[in-house]
C-alpha cells in the first residue's frame, strides 16, 4: 500500500516510515500541510496517515478541505489528544478513524484494513503464491474454486511469511506480531495458529513448514 | 423564583417600597384636600342660611312712636331647621341693649353696619355654635339707632356632615391607595422582569454553553449585559488557551512516547537474543501504560469536573453505542473476538452525552481487554422499565475473586490481571457517570467464566 504521512516531528515521521516499510508498504513524507497538497497533487495514496498538530495549520482543516474537494482518499488521523470529546469530534469532522499516539502498529494496520475495507477497497491487492489467492482485504484465500475466510490472526500469520516466501521466522517474532505486547503468549499458541493455517491452504502447492528448533517458513514446493 | 423577587435586597422591592411611600403620601394629601374643600363648602352653605335668617329678621325691623319694633318672621328660623335639628338662638340688641332673645349669645367685637354681616365660631352653653352678626340703622324719631340682630345655631349637624365628609374622603383616600399600589406592583413587574429574563437566559444554559447574550434587552441593563458579555468572552478565551495547552501538552509528550515505541517495535523485529526482545517488550509495554494512564488521568479529571455541571440533552443512544463498537472493532479483531451486539434503534433518553460515551468506551473496552481470545463479547441496549440498559458481557477471566466495590476505587484494580495494562481508573469512571446520571451499575461473574458489567441509567 502506499501512504502520505503527514508528520512534522522529524524522528516520529522517519520511524513511523520505517516501520511500515519493515511491511513492504511505500511511504511519502509530508512535513505541513502545504507539503501535503504537493504531494497529493502529483500522486495517489491508498491512505493518508495525518497528524492534527502541524506548523502550518489544523489537520481538522486540512481534512475539512480534502473532504470538501471530494478527494476520496481515506484519512487515518494520529492524535495525541484522546480526551472522549475529541473522539466524537474528530469522527464528525470526516476523518475514517484515528489512532492515539503512541499507537500500536499492528492495531493501526487493521485499522487500515477496516476503514479500507468500509471504503470498497480500492486498494485491493491479491497476492498468488504457489497456486492460492490470497486478498488481505477482504480477509480470504481462493485455491481453485474454494474460498475460505481467515480469521484476524490467521490473516496476520499469512501475511508476514507472505511478506518474504521461503525465510524462517522463529515462534518469538511471530508472537511479536501476533499478539500485542501487553500480554505474554506462551509460544504454543503460534502452534495453534499454524495449524490452523495449515489446514485452510491445504489443496495448492503452499506449505507452511517446521524447521525444527529455529521456526517456520512457507514454500510452494 | 419569587422569593428571589422581592427578597430584602431586591431592586424590585425597592422601587415597590417607594411608589407605595409616594401613593401614601398622595392619598393623605387627596383625603386631607376633599376634607378641607367640603368643609368649606358646608360651612359656607350654613353661613349662607344664618345670613338669610338674619336678614329676614332686619328686614321686619321697624320704628314706631320713638321706640324700635320687630315683628320676627316664622320663616327666618324654618330655613335653619331645614339642614338639622341644631338648636337656635338669637339676639337683638338696640342701642347696646338686647330687646328680645339670649342677652349672652356672644356677639363679635365689633359690628358695622356698613360692613356685610359677620360670621364666626364661638361657644354658647356648652355647645359649639355658628353665628352671623349684622347692624341696621333705623330712624326713631329723626335720630339713627343702631340694632344689632345676631342669630346662631349649634353646630352638631354640620359635625355630623362634616364626619361623612372625612369618612367619604377616607375611603376615597383608601381606594386611591389600593389602585396606586396595585398599579405600583404591576409597573415594578414589568420594570423588574426583563432583569429576571436575563438572569433566565443564563440560569437555563448549559455548563458549556458560553455565547453571547443576545435576547433583547432595556437600554438601562445595556452596560450590564455587556459587561456579562466581556466576561463570557474573557471566559471563553480562557478555556479556549487551556485546551489549546492541553493539546499542545499533550502532543508534545504523546509524539516523543510514539517515537521511542515505533523504534522499539522496530527494534525488536530485528532483535536477535531474547534478552533484547524481553526488554523491548516491557519498554513498549512501559509506553502503553504511561499513555493509557494519562488518558484515563484525563478523562476522569474531566468527568469529575462535569459531573459538577451536567450538561444534559437529549440524544439517540443507538447510534452512540454504534459509533463506540465502530471505534473497537479494529481492536477486537486483534485478539479474533467476535463482537454479538443487540441494539434497539432509536433509543432516544436523556443524559450527558460525553460521560456517557466514555463509560460505554470504557465498558466495552474492558471487555475486550480481558476476554480471551477468539471469544465472544454480547453487547445489549436496552429500555428496561423506562430507565435505559447497557450491558457487555465478556467469556474473560471473570472478577477472579474481587468485588466490584473494589474494582471501582481508584487505582484499585482486580486481584488476577496483573499481566494486563491497565490504570485502576476505567470502572471508576464508568461507576461515577452512573452515579451522576442516578443510575446503577454492576458488575457480575457469569457462570462458566467472564464477566457482565451493566450500565442502567
Amino acid at each position: 500500500m502506499r501512504f502520505l504521512l503527514v508528520e512534522d516531528n522529524t524522528d516520529l515521521a522517519n520511524s513511523v516510515s520505517a516501520r511500515l516499510r519493515l511491511d513492504g508498504h511505500a511511504v511519502d513524507w509530508a512535513p505541513d500541510l502545504r507539503a501535503a497538497d504537493a504531494c497529493l497533487a502529483g500522486a495517489s495514496y491508498d491512505l493518508i496517515l495525518l497528524d492534527i498538530t502541524l506548523p502550518d495549520g489544523d489537520g481538522r482543516d486540512f481534512l475539512a478541505k480534502h473532504r470538501a474537494m471530494n478527494r476520496d482518499t481515506p484519512v487515518i488521523v494520529m492524535t495525541a489528544r484522546n480526551a472522549v470529546s475529541d473522539r466524537v469530534k474528530l469522527l464528525d469532522s470526516g476523518a475514517d478513524d484515528y489512532v492515539t499516539k503512541p499507537f500500536d502498529f499492528s492495531e493501526l494496520e487493521a485499522r487500515c484494513r477496516a476503514v479500507l475495507r468500509r471504503r470498497g477497497g480500492s486498494a485491493r491487492n491479491v497476492i498468488n503464491f504457489g497456486g492460492m489467492e490470497f486478498d488481505a482485504l477482504a480477509a480470504r484465500i481462493t485455491i481453485g474454486e474454494k474460498v475460505r475466510e481467515l480469521r484476524n490472526r490467521e490473516l496476520r500469520l499469512l501475511e508476514i511469511l507472505l511478506s518474504n516466501p521461503r525465510s524462517i521466522y522463529s515462534k518469538a517474532q511471530l508472537c511479536d506480531r501476533l499478539f500485542s505486547y501487553t500480554e505474554e503468549p506462551s509460544e504454543n499458541a503460534i502452534e495453534v495458529y499454524v495449524g490452523r493455517l495449515r489446514k485452510k491452504i491445504e489443496g495448492c502447492s503452499a506449505r507452511i513448514e517446521t524447521v525444527r528448533g529455529v521456526g517456520y517458513r512457507i514454500t510452494d514446493a | 423564583m419569587d422569593r428571589g423577587r422581592f427578597s430584602s435586597n431586591s431592586l424590585g422591592r425597592r422601587l415597590l417600597l417607594q411608589l407605595l411611600l409616594v401613593a401614601a403620601v398622595l392619598s393623605a394629601l387627596l383625603y386631607l384636600a376633599v376634607r378641607s374643600v367640603a368643609n368649606q363648602a358646608a360651612i359656607a352653605a350654613h353661613d349662607n342660611i344664618l345670613g338669610a335668617s338674619a336678614t329676614a329678621i332686619a328686614e321686619q325691623l321697624s320704628a314706631s312712636e320713638g321706640e324700635v319694633l320687630i315683628d320676627i318672621p316664622y320663616s327666618a328660623f324654618s330655613m335653619l331647621g331645614a339642614i338639622s335639628e341644631d338648636r337656635v338662638f338669637y339676639r337683638i340688641d338696640s342701642d347696646r341693649t338686647t330687646i328680645t332673645g339670649y342677652e349672652d349669645l356672644p356677639l363679635p367685637r365689633e359690628v358695622n353696619a356698613r360692613t356685610a354681616p359677620q360670621y364666626y365660631s364661638s361657644r354658647f352653653r356648652d355647645s359649639d355654635i355658628r353665628a352671623v352678626a349684622l347692624e341696621r340703622l333705623i330712624t326713631v324719631d329723626n335720630l339713627p339707632v343702631s340694632v344689632i340682630i345676631a342669630v346662631a345655631q349649634t353646630r352638631r349637624g354640620q359635625d355630623a356632615i362634616t364626619a361623612r365628609v372625612a369618612n367619604t374622603a377616607a375611603a376615597l383616600g383608601i381606594g386611591f391607595f389600593l389602585v396606586a399600589g396595585f398599579m405600583s406592583w404591576l409597573a415594578t413587574r414589568s420594570t423588574v422582569r426583563p432583569l429576571h429574563d436575563v438572569a433566565g437566559a443564563i440560569g437555563r444554559r448549559g455548563a458549556h454553553d458560553l455565547r453571547d447574550l443576545k435576547s433583547p434587552i432595556p437600554s438601562e441593563l445595556a452596560p450590564l449585559v455587556n459587561s456579562l458579555n466581556g466576561f463570557i468572552a474573557r471566559l471563553r478565551d480562557a478555556l479556549h488557551r487551556n485546551e489549546t495547552f492541553m493539546a499542545e501538552a499533550a502532543h508534545h509528550v504523546r509524539t516523543p512516547l510514539a517515537t521511542v515505541r515505533t523504534q522499539a517495535e522496530i527494534a525488536l523485529r530485528q532483535a536477535e537474543t531474547d534478552e533484547s526482545r524481553k526488554t523491548l517488550r516491557s519498554v513498549i509495554r512501559a509506553v502503553d501504560e504511561s499513555s493509557r494512564s494519562a488518558t484515563q488521568l484525563l478523562d476522569h479529571a474531566m468527568i469529575s469536573y462535569r459531573s459538577d455541571q451536567l450538561a444534559r440533552e437529549s440524544f439517540n443512544y443507538s447510534e452512540l453505542t454504534a459509533d463506540v463498537i465502530r471505534g473497537l472493532i479494529a481492536t477486537a479483531e486483534l485478539k479474533d473476538l467476535h463482537i454479538v451486539s443487540d441494539i434497539d434503534t432509536d433509543l432516544q433518553y436523556n443524559g450527558d452525552k460525553v460521560l456517557i460515551e466514555c463509560a460505554l468506551h470504557n465498558m466495552v473496552d474492558n471487555a475486550i481487554k480481558y476476554s480471551s481470545d477468539e471469544s465472544r463479547v454480547d453487547i445489549r441496549l436496552n429500555p428496561v422499565g423506562g430507565k435505559i440498559q447497557f450491558q457487555v458481557c465478556d467469556k474473560g477471566r471473570g472478577l477472579g475473586g474481587s468485588v466490584q466495590r473494589d474494582l471501582t476505587v481508584r487505582f484499585k484494580r482486580g486481584l488476577n490481571v496483573s499481566d494486563v495494562v491497565g490504570s485502576g481508573l476505567g470502572l471508576t469512571t464508568v461507576e461515577l457517570v452512573a452515579q451522576v446520571h442516578n443510575g446503577k451499575f454492576e458488575l457480575v461473574s457469569r457462570s462458566g467464566g467472564g464477566t457482565c458489567a451493566t450500565l442502567t441509567l
